[in-house]
Formats: structure tokens, C-alpha cells, sequence
């Protein structure tokens, strides 16, 4: 006998993987479709939340929430553990600039939640479609081969994986969300771009001197790199600090009450100031007035922070990349498998679940016209439209990022007024914001 | 004795397949699934094709299955060539019959949905001409498709008298085809053929194009009922097709079988407008 044959295979269960297969999965042209989902691991049972936060958390823009929401998988977070913040404070260790992103309506900007949150949400949705969407746990792809383009009668038109353990599969669309490592991106000999950052991120749970509104995402940018601390609860924060691995290996070496001790002088100390800087700085700022009298927004102070929880210090190095090509005949890329980015902005996922949500429009529409799903003409279409997006964001992340990393002044002084500038120009904040 | 002179009038004269025509596509059969080939204009003219008849069948009834909103609906493909339209629209849920005169177009066809459990169910290629059809299927089909082929055909008024008494009462017909004009002459054979190879040189015959007029009247002189008639035009810069109010080169027609009583029955938006007024 054949192998099985599915419509659609999603190769990858993480956030992005799983979110493609439950948005296929609940898609009314796809009702007649069968949908498979490949995960290595083994399945995780989510029955409840655990009282600790988990030290992987995300950034959620509201353009993911809606999408997340469309399966009914918010709605199940929601019910879970998520904190909504209003402000985002982005400030230079090297300078007095800081740039403050809200929405004028006082509308949620974006939500913190926990991975694993999101991960139970999924799963659920995911099993309440099961007729349609096969998940198969502990289930690595090994080897993935692509028809030959040119008819060649005889011979399969369909894509023919292998899996780690023998068994076989085929399919008429292979989607890779395998991570920057992806396997299906190396079998389709994509070429990807890609770029070691010399930073590590330490990842951490936190617990604040006080309890707050605490509904402010703060970062400031030190030269070793940005430390950020995004809100989780009234009393605690998630810690994403990006810096050299040798300073990761300190911190996670550290004792908790020097670990501490860094964070409260990485976000309050001043001895990266120079006088010169904080001068011109001042100079602008009152340039800045003259011309536009409700130029700066009022300084909010960050926390103060009082402990960590043991045991949720951890670190993984980071990277940058992008595939040059999202699509081949019957194979599309979403998520880190296509592009990775630093965490500096937040938009990690946000890109995946951007790319899931405008793979699944072109893929509901092949489906509803009859096409081939598999067919390159409408995989263009979402590549051209994801890479128009991605490329941008992906770029000016690491320009932020080498220009971040600097203390001399000539690069700090322009970022300084770069920073001031932006924070005193709306349509330029709100658009930042709105990615 | 109906049926003996239903034989009769079938059987003797010429059929509407011609020879010709035939040793023209013949060289061709194996190149109609490379979508960047020979056929890419037809592969993307599915984009404008498909869902016409999709919405406008969707217009015609009050179900709906999710998923597959063709299901139950038995469609004729007439010179269906390699399968190009038989696919989406099985795909949609419909039961295809697909027949072309030519048996390596349906040797290719039939290949290529071989591989796909599903089409293969819901397709079935017969190597046949339409008046063959006629005997063993009266009255059997939902809808006849006739795309980029009356064109192509000896007679057509026979041809539309054999469509009509394979399609059901109040099924639908539809056709695109190419008007007879300056314009399609220069455009549809000069630039297309031979200029800049959009369609393989030598596929069309100007004298046998058929201006929309002229299928209008064969049509409601042989108990059809016109219900759309719609301008389609191709941009050989993008490769894809759409609609357009002139009716000068290419076309389509939508028309509905006249029921028993010499009726059809009034569009759903007509019936309502009606009542409301």
C-alpha cells in the first residue's frame, strides 16, 4: 500500500506550527481537507496553570491576538494567565533619550503570555478538531522530497517524507515550521542568510519590590545589549536580557541576590552617562519643545525588582536569518524556519502568526477556487506579500541592534536625537507600534 | 419511435468532431499539465472560470455542503483536453465527466488524476464525442461545460441540440469562446499565435469563431434561456485573465435548459425582487 496523502503537512508543532494546522483545521474549505501535524516531542498535557510563571514568555500583538481568536484559541488563554500592557518605555543607557509607545485610546498595546500558555490553547483547539487534523507526537521528519516540476509521467506528483522512525507520509503541500534549524528548509536547499549575534539571552522570573499597575513593557539598551522586563502580573516580571555570553554565563552563575543587584543598576545606573551627551541631549530636547510644545511624554520609573524565582534562570544563544526563498512548488515556509530575528523588538512570534494568518488566506482561497494546493502560483503570492513585510522589520532590527551595541559618542549622539526625534513625532511612534 | 429518430439524425450526419481539428491538439497532448507551457493561458484562466460556474451554481440552489460546494452536481466537461477544468471543479465536490475525441488527451487526463484517491473517484475520462454521448445519456447532467471548444466544432447548432438533450431540465450550460472580430483576429490569432505564442500557432481558425450574437441565437432557438453573457479579457504581461465589459475577443455565456413547461424557473434575486415590489 501507499503511503498515506494528505492535503497539507505541517512539519513543526510549536507556537506557529500548531497555530497553522488549527487555522486550516477550523477553515470552512478545508472541511473536506486532511490536514497532518508533525511534532518531534512528545505530547505535553496542559491540564492546569502552574502557580510559577514560566520563564518563556512571548509578546503578543493584538494583530496575533485576533488571529489566535479566530480558532477560539484566545478566548482559552484568556481563561488561563495573560497580562495586557498599555506603554512601552524604550530607553538608552548612554543618554537621557526615551522613546514611550501607547495608543492614544488607551488600548491594550499587547499582551505578555507565557509560551506554554499558548501552547495548552492550541493543543485544545487542535483536539477539538481531530477529525481533520492529525497530530503526530514524537515524529521528526527526516527526509523530505519534492517532486520534479516537469511531468515526468509515472512518477508521484506529491511531496514524500520520511519520518525518523521509517514510517511515510505524502502530501500535496509541505509546510515547514521547523525553527531556525529547519530540516525542510535544508531538504528544499533554500539558501538562508544567517548570522551568529555574539549575545546570549538570559531569560528569568521576577518579583517585584512592590506591587504595581504594572502594565508598562520597559527596555533599556546597555551597550553589551538590551535588557527588558515585561510585565506578567502586578507583582511579577518575565526578564529577556540580551548580552555577551560571557556576561550570560556570569549572571546565570551568580547567586540570586547579585543577580538581582545587576538588573536593579542595568535599568537605574547612569555610569554609561557622559556629561557631553547628556548636554546635547538636553539642547535637543528643548528644540524639541520650542517646536513642538507636547513633544516628550513624562518619564515613568521602572520597577524596582526584589527577587528571582529559583530555578527559572536560563539562557540560549542568540541569532539572525532569512531564507531567500519562503516557497518552492509545494513547500512553504512560516516562522523562524524562514526568518529568525533578535528579541530586541518583541516580534519573534508575531511574524510567524503573521505569516500563518496570510498563508491560511491564500490556502482558503486555492481551496475554494479548486486549485492544487500545492501550486506555486498562490505560494508566491504569499511570499511576496510576507517577505515585503518581513525584510523590512527583520532589517531594521538588526540595524537597531549593531547601533544599540555602541558607546561611542558620535553613534550615541545620533541615536540619542534619532530616539528624541521619534519620540516627539506621532505618525512615526505609531507606526512602530502598530507592527 | 422518438428514439429511433433521435438515432437516426445523430448517427448519419457528420459528427461535430472534426479531423482537422483533432491532429491539431495531438501533437500537444503530453504538454498540458506544465503550467508555464503551451496551455499556461488556460491553467490561469481557471482563476476566472472556476468560480463563475462555482457562484453562479451556488446562486442556483439552497444547499450548501462546507467544503465541497459542487457535491451532488453531475457536470459534463465537453473536450476537456487534459483535465484542466475536470480537476477544480472535482475537487469542489462535483461528479466530472470529462470527454474529448482524443485519446491521448484522455490517456494524459486520466494519468494525471490518478494519483489523487479523491479526483480519481470523482472524475471519470471517456475517449468520445458528444453525440455519442447523446444515446446512453439522456437528459443525465446537472451542468455541461463547453469551454474553448464550440470554436472548435463542424456544427454548432447540432452540437447545442446534442447539449440539450444531455443536460437536465433547467441545467446549465456554459461556454467561452472567442468573438469574430478585427480585433480578435488581430489580437486572438496575429499577437497570440504568432507573435508572441500565447496560444500554440495554428490552434484557432479565425472563420470559425463565433460572435456572441450568433451563440445567443442558436441557443434560444433550441430551447436554451441566455442568462449571462460576459466579456473576458487576458493581460499576456501578468499571465492572468479577467473580466471585462467588451466582448470583443473573449467570452462566456451562461445559459439554463428551459423546463418542460417551456420555462425557466426566475433567478433566486428575480423571484424576490418580485414579491417585494
Amino acid at each position: 500500500a501507499s503511503a498515506p496523502l494528505y492535503d497539507v503537512v505541517v512539519s513543526g508543532g510549536g507556537m506557529v506550527g500548531s497555530a497553522m494546522a488549527a487555522v486550516l483545521g477550523y477553515d470552512i474549505h478545508f472541511h473536506d481537507k486532511k490536514i497532518a501535524l508533525l511534532e518531534a516531542g512528545p505530547r505535553k498535557e496542559y491540564d492546569h496553570v502552574p502557580d510559577s510563571y514560566s520563564n518563556r514568555v512571548s509578546s503578543i500583538s493584538p494583530g496575533s491576538a485576533t488571529l489566535l481568536s479566530s480558532f477560539g484559541a484566545w478566548d482559552h488563554i484568556c481563561s488561563l494567565r495573560l497580562k495586557p500592557f498599555r506603554r512601552m518605555q524604550v530607553w538608552d543607557a548612554c543618554s537621557e533619550a526615551m522613546i514611550v509607545f501607547e495608543k492614544d485610546d488607551l488600548d491594550d498595546m499587547g499582551y505578555i503570555v507565557e509560551n506554554d500558555v499558548i501552547m495548552a490553547a492550541l493543543t485544545k483547539q487542535l483536539d477539538a478538531v481531530a477529525d481533520r487534523v492529525e497530530v503526530f507526537y514524537q515524529s521528526r521528519a527526516v527526509s523530505c522530497t519534492r517532486p520534479l516540476p516537469s511531468l515526468s509521467c509515472g512518477t508521484s506528483p506529491w511531496v514524500q517524507i520520511e519520518l525518523a522512525d521509517g514510517r511515510r507520509l505524502q502530501t500535496k503541500l509541505l509546510v515547514g515550521a521547523d525553527g531556525h534549524n529547519s530540516v525542510v528548509r535544508k531538504e528544499a536547499e533554500i539558501t538562508n542568510i544567517e548570522h551568529r549575534y555574539d549575545q546570549s539571552a538570559v531569560v528569568a522570573t521576577l518579583h517585584l519590590s512592590e506591587a504595581t499597575d504594572n502594565n508598562v513593557a520597559w527596555q533599556r539598551f546597555l551597550p553589551t545589549g538590551p535588557i527588558a522586563l515585561l510585565p506578567l502580573s502586578d507583582t511579577a516580571s518575565s526578564l529577556v536580557w540580551s548580552t555577551s555570553h560571557e556576561h550570560a554565563a556570569e549572571l546565570l552563575a551568580m547567586d540570586e541576590e547579585s543577580f538581582v543587584d545587576s538588573i536593579n543598576s542595568a535599568f537605574w545606573s547612569n555610569i554609561n552617562h557622559s556629561e557631553f551627551i547628556d548636554g546635547a541631549g538636553a539642547v535637543f530636547r528643548s528644540l524639541i519643545s520650542l517646536l513642538q510644545p507636547a513633544g516628550t511624554a513624562a518619564r515613568q520609573l521602572p520597577p524596582s525588582v526584589a527577587r528571582v524565582d529559583p530555578g527559572s534562570r536560563a539562557t540560549f544563544p542568540l541569532g539572525m536569518g532569512h531564507a531567500t526563498e519562503y516557497v518552492q512548488h509545494r513547500l512553504a515556509l512560516i516562522g523562524d524556519a524562514a526568518h529568525r530575528v533578535h528579541p530586541l523588538a518583541g516580534q519573534g512570534v508575531n511574524l510567524g502568526f503573521g505569516d500563518v494568518a496570510c498563508l491560511a488566506h491564500h490556502l482558503s482561497a486555492a481551496a475554494f477556487d479548486g486549485r492544487d494546493l500545492g501550486s506555486l502560483k498562490h505560494l508566491l503570492k504569499f511570499e511576496t506579500e510576507r517577505q515585503r513585510h518581513n525584510v523590512s522589520l527583520i532589517a531594521a532590527t538588526d540595524v537597531l541592534k549593531r547601533l544599540y551595541s555602541t558607546r561611542l559618542p558620535p553613534l550615541v549622539l545620533l541615536r540619542t536625537w534619532g530616539l528624541q526625534a521619534t519620540n516627539a513625532l506621532p505618525p512615526v511612534k505609531v507606526r512602530i507600534s502598530l507592527y | 419511435l422518438f428514439r429511433l429518430t433521435v438515432k437516426r439524425v445523430f448517427s448519419t450526419s457528420h459528427s461535430s468532431v472534426d479531423s482537422a481539428e483533432m491532429k491539431k491538439f495531438q501533437r500537444l497532448a503530453h504538454k498540458w499539465w506544465d503550467e508555464e507551457g503551451e496551455y499556461s493561458a488556460l491553467h490561469s484562466m481557471n482563476d476566472i472560470r472556476v468560480p463563475f460556474i462555482r457562484d453562479t451554481l451556488l446562486s442556483r440552489t439552497s444547499h450548501y455542503h462546507l467544503g465541497r460546494p459542487l457535491s451532488g452536481v453531475k457536470i459534463l466537461d465537453v473536450g476537456c483536453g487534459g483535465g484542466l477544468l475536470c480537476e477544480p471543479l472535482g475537487r469542489l465536490g462535483a461528479s466530472v465527466t470529462g470527454i474529448d475525441p482524443l485519446e491521448d488527451n484522455i490517456r494524459t487526463a486520466d494519468q494525471h488524476k490518478s494519483f489523487d484517491p479523491v479526483l480519481a473517484k470523482r472524475i471519470q475520462y471517456k475517449s468520445s464525442s458528444l453525440e455519442e454521448m447523446v444515446e446512453e445519456s439522456m437528459e443525465t447532467f446537472d451542468v455541461i461545460v463547453a469551454s474553448e471548444v464550440v470554436e472548435h466544432v463542424a456544427d454548432l447548432e447540432m452540437f447545442i441540440k446534442c447539449c440539450s438533450h444531455v443536460l437536465k431540465p433547467e441545467g446549465s450550460l456554459f461556454i467561452t469562446t472567442i468573438n469574430k472580430t478585427q480585433l480578435s483576429y488581430i489580437l486572438g490569432i496575429v499577437v497570440a499565435e504568432k507573435i508572441m505564442g500565447i496560444v500554440p500557432d495554428g490552434t484557432h481558425e479565425w472563420e470559425k469563431f463565433v460572435p456572441p450574437e450568433e451563440l445567443e441565437r442558436l441557443l434560444e432557438s433550441n430551447g436554451f434561456s441566455v442568462k449571462t453573457v460576459a466579456g473576458m479579457l487576458y493581460n499576456p504581461l501578468s499571465g492572468s485573465w479577467s473580466w471585462t465589459e467588451s466582448m470583443s475577443i473573449n467570452y462566456a455565456v451562461h445559459a439554463v435548459k428551459l423546463g418542460a413547461q417551456g420555462q425557466s424557473s426566475p433567478r433566486e434575486g428575480e423571484e424576490s425582487s418580485a414579491t417585494a415590489g
